[in-house]
């Protein structure tokens, strides 16, 4: 099953690679990984998409939690939650295309950040399902490149992870 | 006071209660020797490689409890350390180990003797640190002694580029440290201990399962007093010898692969298992879908995901073994219910059945020297009293099997990494620890020739620890798995050019004695007690194919061992 696991952990040279060696020492999965400093600038942020059966993701969690710089983390899974991934699709856009694509990014409710002659570059932020919907939406001789930033999140509601 | 880096750490070592640093110089760590020169403080130990540095620092934590520190220089000594540094981690042993750097400007440029030793370690340590300011180095140094020694114990490396050595900072020792990211717990759930005492009560087939974290947390008294209270069976991991008596009659002796029979037989049938500071390792399960098939299963673990990593468990308790324990103790005396006694009778009826099949029996009459035979003249020669450690083999099995530890901190061998080489080191640094007492290194032919230069430095501390060689010329464990599963197919387990251990320790300034009769065994052995200040290399022509027994091919479940 899938997960998503949300780290706060300290903003120290090194963390991430203890939580990448990690997943590859054990042989876990990872399927995306997001991380980046929290307003207060000694805690990072870290959101992993892993899947595994229910006894690998207890271990994932309790092994996680044992590393040194790791504060505090939760299986948003267990629990309503929001998920959020932005993605930046190049598109060849010529022609007819020019106007598909934009009316297609105004059906997703993405933005054309880059436009030229001959391409745009289209910003998508929404769940991960969504942007796959988006990318098969356009036609595969057509895309240029594709970057996703994977898988933020956070649950909903009052709760959080801050100490 | 302003101080530089190297004597902020050499008085900081000082401030943890270090009285042993075991190492080996270079010129990233200079600056260090330089400090600890002028000092009297830290008594530095020369080693003859790193190794051993980290092995003699673990021997020295696993023997007193108290971390092993060992200095290292970057590159080729932080390398040749992490063997050391990983065997500590498997086995979960309190140890700080600093390891010198290039200097900060340098790093990442491929200066000379730069590897990436926070890189290189970092799979293998409980955590470690990269000290790139000296004004931090204090307060660094707490923290990975309070890392180390705390929670489930673990070595700690200390990264700290020569600049910062060289480099000034006002020096004051932290009192006390505290690392927002790390608390880990001591006492257990109260409803949790409450609901294992109530099963612990209900058993008819009962038994504690205990292992190395009832030494580490400290433990083997809470651990006596409950299963003596109970009158229950104990069986130890490899690990957990000396934290029950082995010569009390509950004691059923040591469980897994070359446990014995009334031991696995018991974990076999028993229908409630107490497991205490114990990781279910595979050596110990056995084939896992075959494990204890009817038991209920407790665990008591101060490390939340040794729990239910390899067995379900019904009722898991994070805490530290004594405070859990005498919870359980309070528990059991304020309450009025007492164990099943009609059951429990014929509970240890049946154990006694299977003790009866005398597992650990041997040949005594074969006119070669049985390994078995070696250490129980140790063991009576030493009056079941002495520290052993071993090498990895099949006479680390009979030093486990055939010496009956009464006492924790004893039994002092690599479980986890299983390092050949670790014997000896790791002896030193419990005669440091012990000066008085006697130390033994069980060892094989094969084992000891990986650390056998440390004799130097037997020499030069005068250490006189007696080292009992099981020599089978065979790489014995290896060899025996060849004979059992690979049709005798002997590959590269022979050991050939042997040395002449007796004029090699000679020649290194020690006694030397071979023993190749077994007549002569206990004489040789008695002898050699009484040469107190004097290393001895004992020598002992072996049965070259004796084989560990019982033994759980891989696969099977504990209840289907190879008897003799
Ligand atoms: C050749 C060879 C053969 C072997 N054969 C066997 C065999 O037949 N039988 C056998 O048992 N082993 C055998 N081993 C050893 C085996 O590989 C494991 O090292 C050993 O079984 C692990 O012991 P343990 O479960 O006690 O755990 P340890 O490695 O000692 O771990 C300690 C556990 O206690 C916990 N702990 C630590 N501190 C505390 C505390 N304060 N409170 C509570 N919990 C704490 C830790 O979190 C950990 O889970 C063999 C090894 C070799 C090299
Ligand atoms: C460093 C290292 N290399 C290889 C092994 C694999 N190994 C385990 S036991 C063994 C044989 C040990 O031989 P010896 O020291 O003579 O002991 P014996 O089994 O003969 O008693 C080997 C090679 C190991 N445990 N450690
Ligand atoms: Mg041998």
């Amino acid at each position: 099953m899938r997960h998503v696991i949300s780290i706060l952990m300290e903003n120290e040279a090194g963390a991430l690679s203890r939580v990448a060696g990690l997943f590859s020492a054990r042989g876990y999965n990872i399927e995306s990984l997001t991380v980046a400093p929290t307003e207060d600038g000694s805690m990072s942020r870290m959101t992993i998409v892993t899947s595994g059966s229910e006894e690998i993701i207890e271990q994932i969690t309790k092994q996680l939690n044992k590393l040194i710089d790791v504060i505090k983390l939760v299986d948003l899974s267990e629990d309503e939650h929001i998920e959020r991934e932005m993605a930046l699709v190049k598109v060849k856009a010529v022609g007819e295309a020019r106007e598909e694509y934009k009316r297609l990014a105004d059906i997703f409710s993405g933005r054309i950040l880059d436009v030229t002659d001959t391409t745009y570059t289209i910003e998508l932020t929404d769940s991960g399902d969504r942007i796959v919907e988006f990318i098969a939406a356009i036609n595969a001789d057509e895309i240029i490149e594709t970057v996703r930033s994977g898988v933020s999140g956070i649950a909903r509601g009052e709760k959080s992870l801050y100490p | 006071m302003e101080l530089t880096g190297a004597e902020i750490l050499v008085r900081s070592l000082k401030e943890e209660g270090v009285t042993h640093l075991f190492g080996y110089p270079g010129g990233a760590v200079l600056h260090i020797y330089d400090a600890l020169y002028q000092q009297d403080d830290v008594k530095h130990i020369l080693v003859r490689h790193e190794q051993a540095a980290t092995h003699a620092a673990d021997g020295y934590a696993r023997s007193t409890g108290k971390p092993g520190v060992a200095l290292v220089t970057s590159g080729p000594g932080a390398t040749n350390a992490v063997t050391g540094i990983a065997t500590a981690f498997m086995d979960s042993i309190p140890m700080v180990v600093i390891t010198g750097q290039v200097p900060t400007n340098m790093i990442g440029n491929d200066a000379f003797q730069e590897v990436d030793s926070i890189g290189i370690t970092r799979p293998c340590v409980k955590h470690n640190f990269l000290v790139k300011d000296v004004a931090e180095l204090a307060e660094t140094i707490k923290k990975a002694f309070y890392i180390a020694t705390t929670g489930r114990p673990g070595p700690v490396v200390i990264d700290i580029p020569k600049d910062v050595t060289a480099e000034k900072a006002e020096f004051k020792y932290p009192d006390t440290v505290s690392i927002r990211s790390y608390n880990p717990v001591v006492t257990g759930h109260i409803g949790q201990i409450k609901r294992a005492v109530a099963m612990m009560l209900a058993a008819e087939r009962p038994i504690f399962y205990t292992g190395g974290g009832v030494i580490l947390g400290r433990g083997a008294a809470e651990l006596t007093e409950l299963a003596q209270m109970l009158g229950y069976p104990v069986t130890n991991t490899l690990m957990g010898l000396g934290a029950y008596p082995a010569t009390d009659k509950q004691f059923v002796g040591m469980l897994g692969m070359h446990g014995t029979y009334e031991a696995n037989m018991s974990m076999h049938h028993c229908d409630v298992l107490i497991a205490i500071g114990a990781r279910f390792d595979d050596r110990v399960t056995g084939n896992i879908e075959k494990f204890c098939p009817s038991a209920k299963i407790i665990h008591v673990d101060i490390d939340p995901s040794s729990i239910s990593k390899n067995v379900k468990v019904d009722v898991p308790i994070v805490g530290s073994v004594p405070n859990v324990l005498q919870e359980m103790i309070k528990l059991l005396k304020a309450g009025d219910k007492k164990p099943d006694a009609k059951a429990l009778a014929s509970w240890w009826n049946q154990i006694e059945e299977w003790r009866a099949v005398d597992c650990l029996k041997y040949d005594h009459d074969s006119g070669q020297v049985k390994p078995q035979q070696v250490i129980e003249s140790l063991y009576k020669a030493t009056h079941g009293d002495a520290f052993v450690t071993s090498d990895v083999g099949q006479h680390q099995m009979w030093a486990a099997q055939y010496y009956k530890f009464d006492k924790p901190y004893r039994w002092i061998n690599s479980g986890g990494l299983g390092t050949m080489g670790f014997g000896l080191p790791a002896a030193m640094g419990v005669q440091f620890a012990h000066p008085d007492a006697t130390v033994a290194c069980v060892t094989g032919e094969g084992s000891i020739q990986m650390c056998i230069q440390e004799l130097s430095t037997c020499l030069q501390y005068g250490l006189p620890i007696k080292i009992i060689a099981l020599n089978n010329r065979y790489l014995g464990m290896v060899r025996q798995w060849q004979e059992f599963f690979y049709k005798r197919r002997y590959a590269m387990s022979y050991m050939e050019a042997l040395p002449d251990f007796v004029k090699l320790a000679e020649s290194y300034g020690h006694v030397g004695m071979r023993i190749d009769n077994p007549a002569d065994v206990d004489g040789a052995m008695e002898e050699a007690m009484k040469l107190k200040d004097r290393l001895v290399f004992m020598d002992f022509v072996t049965d070259q194919e004796e084989n560990v027994y019982p033994m759980i091919p891989a696969g099977a479940g504990l209840n289907e061992m190879i008897l003799v």
